[in-house]
């Protein structure tokens, strides 16, 4: 009946993990009694949940990855406080089963529930704004990839509590994922809570895709287009192209473990290898699809508050798409070692190098803007360059790794753990904390707290030299990653420097969760009634703060580059002369729906609840069936209430024309 | 009350530099004089065209999901594990017939489209039925094949090879049931609603994957099946 799902699976008689559900239990109570309390049940479910609103979405994928940076981060300070404890003679306070439960899920919540749901939730928050459209082309797709996201990390925090997480890496490399291996249902809750936010990812990239290509303002261009939003098309064709292949490999191992075939077997002619292989022609593009954003961010700020165009628009575009090209060309550099001689790593080793040339481009594209500009020092800013001296540093280091001898001694060192923490932490975090403060007002209508802000991106930069340094070292003097204990004393105060470095950051988290508080508390103090709380170039600034739901009361027409600066510099009115319905579409819980649905079935493939599996999928199809016989879908915004909702904003013509 | 009364144009709107009050101002200014498109119309949320080219990029996605697939059989075809090889366990003539089935329902579907054309509810209807019938042929024949080999022992947990046989095959016949479900539906929503503008772009949209498949076919037909007897 419950396939292997027991009362056992609840791992009460651990002290750590007992108390992790507790904590998570009681933050859960928390907040379903101050809904409760609040009466506000139907408000979360009408407004929020069931919205296509783009904005909205994108503010609750903020909100996802919040939370996941949370629970990933507690997981790297257990893996900091384990390492800085567990050499010689002392053991530590993490058995190994559990050290390898959790630097697992750290990779795998990090990459897959933080830094993804940042990216395309500060897509969804600004992006048709930027080209001047009133919504994304699918919004109901929109709102399905939305909450398959939601319930793979919901599935990802459920294996504390019910059974356990993948004791493999975050990429689940076989034969140790296999069956054989690995019989719990660890990596089924690996598998099916990538599998299903992998499948809202695609379906993201080709909304957006679609959002860009077709509902741009009249005329803007694609050369007009603002920098995010090319960096924002590199990466959904990068998400389009690459994650198919996740979705197979993920499917392969999952047959492998499901019906015994024999893709990635020791037996019976299956070939570990092609796995590595296959998960890397999806895992390096992903790490451009987190990066392409976060540059494209950096290059809004940098030319908003330096009061210059940025500089080289068309090389920034070029390097761009070259480096969404090369992506697809490095993928084996992630194995060097495997052996597939001489040539191979060579090619694979000189393509790696070549993307150091569009990204110094970019580089120097930043300085360049900087260069003679009146540059104001707000946060964004301040993480826009910690981001370039950071990212300069881990990219040299991966510059050098890309020399497979040298990647020879290299490989699974904390070398590479301080690489690619360099490069994700200096570029892809810093750019969602400053895409987060920049655009912050752009959605809530007031400015996040800017003294709080600096503190805490002095905390996350100093924090990060310090956690990471030492694991260059570390590397160099022959520490591999993940282990769980070590014997060599010498490495141990490194190890310390190290988690220290964590208890920094984690100041600069403590004092982020306070920026949040204080400035909802002191919004009216922070209010945007301008909506342009910058001096800002782009279209995004053009509306009200918070823009209403329709985004434009009327089109801009795009006649430049930085279409919103050249239209401040003509003195164009910002206010619609006369109301027009404004058609928008409606509301709708299915994808809420199917997700829960689709949701309750992977639990259910998960534990084997073989019905259970076949009943939420099939009760996930009819919801969409329901919603394809449903022909009410869209609206029109009468005339005479956008008039009202632009008066209400500040935005209504105040003159007889 | 300060606020004019905004909407004593009359209709009479000239473009003012900067904003399109509707798409014709737009793009009276953006286009060649005489060509006239409603902006605002192109806005449309799931407008038709913007569904097609959404579909469009979808089906790449697909197309390189079967990709991947089709680049594991390519490595694990030869690792037979001392079991069966495709020699002995393909038959062709079995296959070809099946492929007939799939390639003329292509056809019918072809016809389908063009009878929507013509808003021919019945001709629709008819052609669709008889893609239908082709289609649960052709995953019919699959399924007495698979039946028939898991019996002979040449299951897919036999080898390498067999495993990626029976996932790259099975994954176009789970396509093709899918496209089967899907076109079951559009049916009843044809019977249904008749051809209202979203019906139209969503058959549209099941014509578009269903050549999908074909095509897919033909590279499984060629790659599997005729390069593993030769």
């Amino acid at each position: 009946m419950l396939g292997k799902l027991t009362l056992a699976a609840v791992p009460y008689q651990n002290p750590i993990i007992f108390g992790a559900i507790a904590f998570m239990v009681l933050v859960a109570l928390a907040v379903v009694g101050t809904i409760t309390v609040l009466g506000k049940w139907k408000y979360l479910w009408t407004e929020w949940l069931t919205s296509v609103d783009h904005k909205k979405i994108g503010a609750m994928y903020l909100i996802l990855a919040g939370v996941m940076l949370l629970r990933g981060f507690a997981d790297a300070v257990m893996m900091r406080a384990q390492q800085a404890l567990a050499y010689g003679p002392h053991a530590g306070y993490l058995p190994p089963e559990h050290f390898d439960q959790v630097f697992s899920a750290h990779g795998t919540i990090m990459i897959f529930f933080m830094a993804m749901p940042f990216m395309i939730g500060l897509m969804n928050c600004v992006l048709p704004l930027q080209i001047g459209a009133r919504d994304v082309a699918f919004p109901f797709l929109n709102s399905l990839s939305l909450w398959l996201t939601v319930v793979g990390a919901m599935l990802v925090n459920l294996s504390l509590a019910v059974g356990n997480f993948a004791r493999t890496g975050w990429l689940a490399y076989p034969p140790l994922s296999e069956l054989h291996f690995s019989p719990g249902v660890g990596v089924d809750y690996y598998i099916w809570a990538l599998q299903i936010s992998g499948i809202g990812t695609t379906l993201t990239g080709v909304n957006f895709i679609a959002t860009i290509l077709r509902m741009r303002a009249p005329g803007m261009t694609l050369m007009r287009m603002p920098v995010f939003t090319w960096t924002a098309l590199c990466t959904n064709i990068l998400i389009v192209a690459a994650f198919p292949v996740l979705t197979v490999s993920l499917a392969l191992l999952t047959l492998d473990r499901y019906l015994g075939m024999h893709f990635f077997t020791n037996s019976l002619g299956g070939d570990p290898m092609m796995y590595i292989n296959l998960i890397w022609i999806w895992g390096h593009p992903e790490v451009y699809i987190l990066i392409l954003p976060a540059f494209g961010i950096f290059s809004e700020i940098i030319a908003t508050f330096s009061g210059k165009r940025l500089f080289g628009y068309t090389s920034m575009v070029l390097a761009t798409m070259a480096i969404a090209l090369l992506s697809f060309l490095v993928w084996l550099h992630h194995f060097f070692t495997m052996g597939s001689g001489a040539d191979v790593n060579a090619f694979f080793g000189i393509t790696t190098m070549v993307i150091a040339v569009p990204t110094g481009v970019k580089i120097f594209n930043w300085l360049f803007t900087m260069y003679r500009g009146r540059v104001r020092f707000d946060s964004p800013v301040l993480w826009t360059i910690g981001f370039m001296i950071t990212f300069v540093i881990g990219g040299m280091s991966g510059v050098l790794m890309a020399v497979p001898p040298a990647d020879f001694v290299l490989h699974n060192s904390l070398f590479l753990v301080a690489h690619f923490h360099n490069v994700i932490i200096g570029g892809v975090v810093f750019g969602a904390m400053a895409g987060l403060t920049y655009w912050f007002p752009k959605v809530f209508g007031f400015r996040l707290n800017e003294t709080l802000g600096k503190a805490a991106f002095w905390c996350w930069l100093v924090g990060f030299y310090v956690a990471f340094m030492p694991l260059y070292v570390l590397g160099l003097m022959g520490a591999t990653r993940r282990m769980d204990h070590y014997d060599n004393p010498a490495w141990q105060p490194l190890f310390v420097v190290a988690a220290i470095g964590a208890a920094i950051i984690f100041c600069g988290i403590m004092l982020q969760l306070a920026q949040v508080v204080v400035s909802i508390a002191q919004r009216e103090r922070a209010r945007d009634p301008t909506g342009d709380p910058w001096g800002g170039r782009t279209l995004e600034w053009a509306t009200s703060s918070p823009p209403p739901a329709y985004n434009f009361a009327r089109i801009p027409v795009v006649r430049d580059r930085d279409a919103f600066w050249d239209m401040k510099q003509r003195g164009v009115d910002l206010k619609a002369a006369v109301y027009r319905p404004i058609h928008m579409p409606r509301n709708t819980a299915t994808g809420f729906v199917m997700a829960v649905f689709i949701g309750l079935a992977g639990f259910a493939m998960i534990w084997h609840i073989w019905w259970l599996a076949i009943g939420g999928f099939a009760a996930a199809m009819v919801a969409l069936v329901r919603h394809a016989f449903d022909d009410d879908r869209d609206y029109y915004v009468a005339a005479e209430e956008v008039r009202r909702t632009e008066i209400l904003r500040g935005r209504a013509q105040l003159r007889s024309v | 009350m300060a606020i004019g009364d905004t909407t004593a144009h009359g209709g009479a709107l000239a473009l003012e530099p900067g904003y399109a009050d509707n798409a014709a101002d737009a793009l009276r200014d953006l286009r060649p004089a005489g060509e006239t498109i409603d902006f605002e119309l192109e806005q449309h949320h799931d407008a038709a065209s913007t569904a097609q080219l959404g579909f469009w990029i979808y089906l790449m996605s697909d197309c390189l999901l079967f990709a991947g697939l089709f680049a594991t059989y390519s490595v694990l075809h030869t690792r037979t594990a001392g079991g069966p090889t495709p020699h002995g366990l393909f038959d062709l003539p079995y296959v070809l017939t099946e492929t007939v089935f799939l390639l003329v329902s292509s056809f019918t579907c072809g016809l389908a489209m063009l009878a929507m054309g013509r808003r021919s509810r019945g001709a629709t209807l008819a052609w669709l039925a008889v893609t239908f019938v082709l289609g649960l042929a052709f995953v019919g024949m699959e399924v007495h094949e698979f039946a028939h080999m898991v019996a002979d022992g040449a299951g897919p947990d036999r080898s390498a090879f067999l495993s990626s046989f029976f996932t790259l095959v099975a994954t176009h016949g789970l396509h093709v049931t899918c496209g089967l479900i899907w076109m079951a539906i559009m049916m009843a929503l044809v019977v249904k609603k008749g051809f209202t503008p979203s019906t139209v772009s969503r058959l549209s949209c099941l014509s578009l994957f269903w050549h999908f498949l074909d095509i897919i076919w033909v590279g499984v037909f060629s790659l599997v099946y005729l390069f593993g007897v030769s």
